[in-house]
């Protein structure tokens, strides 16, 4: 059996757990038809029977619910402690998430536990006899092939390496709840307290018709105001690189990549972006690219549809003035 | 806590992959002859995070590496903006996979603890910037039965306890655990600091501790290394500068993205 661990938002899965849960089912047609069950820790941030219907559609056999007190505040040991109790009841030879936070640090808890390897990132996988596993590795801008010899073989599946998409028929769905019983240790390190969580603001961007991408380019978080203004004019949102949100310069939700939104507007201007291969994922799908870059030989110049060389400070200015200019009767 | 705090931070000496990408002839590694060699920004966040809290609790910060002879380079920079002892376990880090460098970690803080040097708090990166395995901390918090944080941005010591901040699904969330402890350092909470000049002198006199490995490394489960094909190109460009303004209002118009 394949474990998939699942995460929530209040929609239900999360896209990359769904992205995971297909890549899955490639795995399981590749081995003849394994089953694939979920695993879902602590409360779901959506109601249960929906979220295990929706499993379904994608393939799922048996939800394994871990609940209990336990799992009140989320913690990697704990977590990792009830997938392992899923694993062993089940049998899974195959333990796989997300390559979130989470995902990664669950399964890196739970790889630990069992002494054997965890591959991140897994993009693909080439064989089954030795498991040879695909992975991105130096930000993206290399490959590694890995074998995982052991049982089980412990993965984390890179953000929209798949497109995420249900079963041609549905799995049975079924709901197995239990409350399995976690060590002391392992509630030591647990979430003690959170600010406010922040509701999911990223809606707009991932259905806006035209997205304006800001990079490290854009210098500094004061740096946004032409940006901004081309958004207005454009009826637009704006999207950012993960520097971006790492420096603080703009809130997470406006991230695009691999670990932020996956976009598909009309239009998408990358301002100031280099193109490593985590944002690519995020906005691959755009009908048209238009890069702004200073580096004619920038990642996402080359992959564009169309370019501009230059400074975004003195360029998008520019593009606003003239339709501006245009728009004035 | 008997002495005053000391926090180890755990660096890896790796390719600078800002620019291109050259795998080695083995296809085992990234060649780093013309790139040049850094630390990742997580593991720079980590020696400031360590810098800080050791200062804040006028205890000290240590640095280790396993690597290479070179990776001494590594040590002495983080030696010049405030780390104050450094142990270099001289051996190839191709040929460790993460458990083995957890192992190795884990042997290096039992030893400075029964000579009477314990680390309450060990830091490390959240992933390194070459192998991207996402778990050296979290297996050597498992080697040494401690517990820990992955991913904080926040660091503070208090009251024989680590809070730690951590950007999650939940915002922002904070853990509170009792010393000694393991966490791990995503970038973005602190601004690592430039050395010195005093900084640097002060460096070049620290003796490095050097030491073998003490265990044979399993390895990485590593079949090779291969660069993603390149993709054919077809951009248009535009134009340069502020002179393709009207060009790309042509093409925003022709998509019909401007309300005219
Ligand atoms: C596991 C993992 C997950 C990740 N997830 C994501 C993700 O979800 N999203 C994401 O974006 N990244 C993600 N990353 C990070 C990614 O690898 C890159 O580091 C990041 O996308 C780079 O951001 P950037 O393009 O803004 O900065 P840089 O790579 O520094 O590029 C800046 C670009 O701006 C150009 N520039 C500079 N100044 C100007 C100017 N004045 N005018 C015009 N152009 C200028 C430069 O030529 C350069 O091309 C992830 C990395 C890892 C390892
Ligand atoms: N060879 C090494 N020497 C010292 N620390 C290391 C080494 N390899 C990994 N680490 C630490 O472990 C973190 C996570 O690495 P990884 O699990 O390999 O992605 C890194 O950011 C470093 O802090």
């Amino acid at each position: 059996m394949i474990l998939v661990l699942v995460e929530t938002d209040a929609t239900g899965a999360v896209e990359v757990s769904r992205e995971t849960l297909t890549f899955a089912r490639d795995l399981s047609a590749a081995g003849g038809g394994v089953p694939i069950d979920a695993v879902v820790v602590g409360a779901p941030a959506c109601p249960v029977a929906e979220l295990v219907a929706q499993l379904a559609t994608y393939g799922v056999r048996q939800v394994h619910h871990a609940t209990g007190d336990a799992f009140s505040a989320y913690g990697g040991a704990s977590w990792a402690s009830a997938v392992q109790t899923v694993r062993e009841a089940a049998g899974s030879v195959v333990v796989t998430a997300a390559g979130t936070p989470r995902g990664m640090e669950v399964l890196a808890h739970l790889a630990a536990r069992l002494g054997v390897a965890m591959a991140a990132n897994v993009v693909a996988f080439d064989g089954l006899a030795p498991f040879t596993v695909t992975r991105q590795v130096v930000g993206g801008a290399a490959l590694e092939d890995m074998v995982l010899g052991e049982r089980p073989a412990i993965f984390t599946v890179a953000g929209h390496a798949v497109e995420a998409s249900p079963a041609p028929t549905s799995g049975e769905g079924r709901l197995v709840t239990s409350a399995p019983e976690v060590a002391a240790a392992d509630l030591v390190a647990r979430v003690v307290s959170a600010e406010p969580a922040q509701e999911d603001l990223s809606g707009g961007l991932k259905s806006a018709r035209v997205v304006v991408g800001a990079g490290r380019g854009a210098g500094s978080a004061d740096g946004f105001g032409d940006l901004l203004e081309l958004v207005d004019l454009l009826d637009g949102a704006l999207g950012v690189s993960r520097v971006v949100t790492s420096l603080g310069w703009r809130p997470h939700h406006e991230q695009v990549g691999q670990t932020g939104s996956r976009i598909s507007p009309d239009l998408y201007v990358a301002c100031g972006i280099s193109g490593a291969i985590q944002h690519w994922a995020g906005c691959a799908s755009a009908k048209t690219i238009v890069a702004i870059n200073t580096d004619p030989d920038a990642p996402m110049v080359a992959k564009a549809h169309y370019a501009v060389i230059g400074d975004l400070h003195e360029i998008v200015p520019a593009i606003n003035e003239e339709i501006r200019r245009r728009r004035s009767p | 806590m008997s002495q005053a705090l000391d926090v180890l931070v755990c660096v890896k000496r790796v390719v600078d992959s800002t620019g291109e990408v050259v795998l080695t002839e083995d296809e085992q590694s990234v060649d780093g002859r013309y790139a040049g060699f850094t630390l990742s920004n997580h593991e720079e966040c980590a020696i400031e995070l360590a810098v800080q809290v050791a200062g804040a609790a006028g205890g000290s910060a240590s640095v280790l590496t396993l690597g290479e002879p070179e990776a001494v380079d590594q040590l002495r920079s983080a030696l010049a903006v405030g780390c104050t002892a450094a142990t270099h376990v001289e051996a190839d880090p191709g040929a460790f996979g993460p458990a083995d460098v957890a192992r190795e970690i884990a042997l290096v803080v039992r030893d400075h603890e029964s000579a009477g040097r314990p680390h309450d708090l060990v830091l490390l990166g959240n992933d390194a910037a070459d192998t991207g395995d996402f778990q050296v901390g979290i297996r050597l918090a498992h080697e040494l039965g401690r517990p820990v944080v992955n991913g904080a941005a926040t660091i503070a010591v208090e009251d024989g306890h680590v809070v730690a901040g951590v950007k999650g699904p939940e915002g922002r969330e904070t853990y509170r655990v009792p010393l000694p402890a393991v966490v791990t350092v995503l970038e973005g909470g602190v601004e690592p600091r430039y050395p010195t000049v005093p900084g640097r002198m002060k460096a070049k006199k620290v003796e490095i501790e050097s030491r073998p490995p003490g265990t044979d490394p399993v390895g990485p489960n590593r079949r090779r290394l291969r660069l993603p094909p390149p993709q054919p190109s077809e951009v248009q460009v535009l134009g340069k500068g502020a002179d393709a303004a009207p060009a790309v209002v042509d093409l925003f118009e022709r998509l019909g993205v401007v309300a005219r």
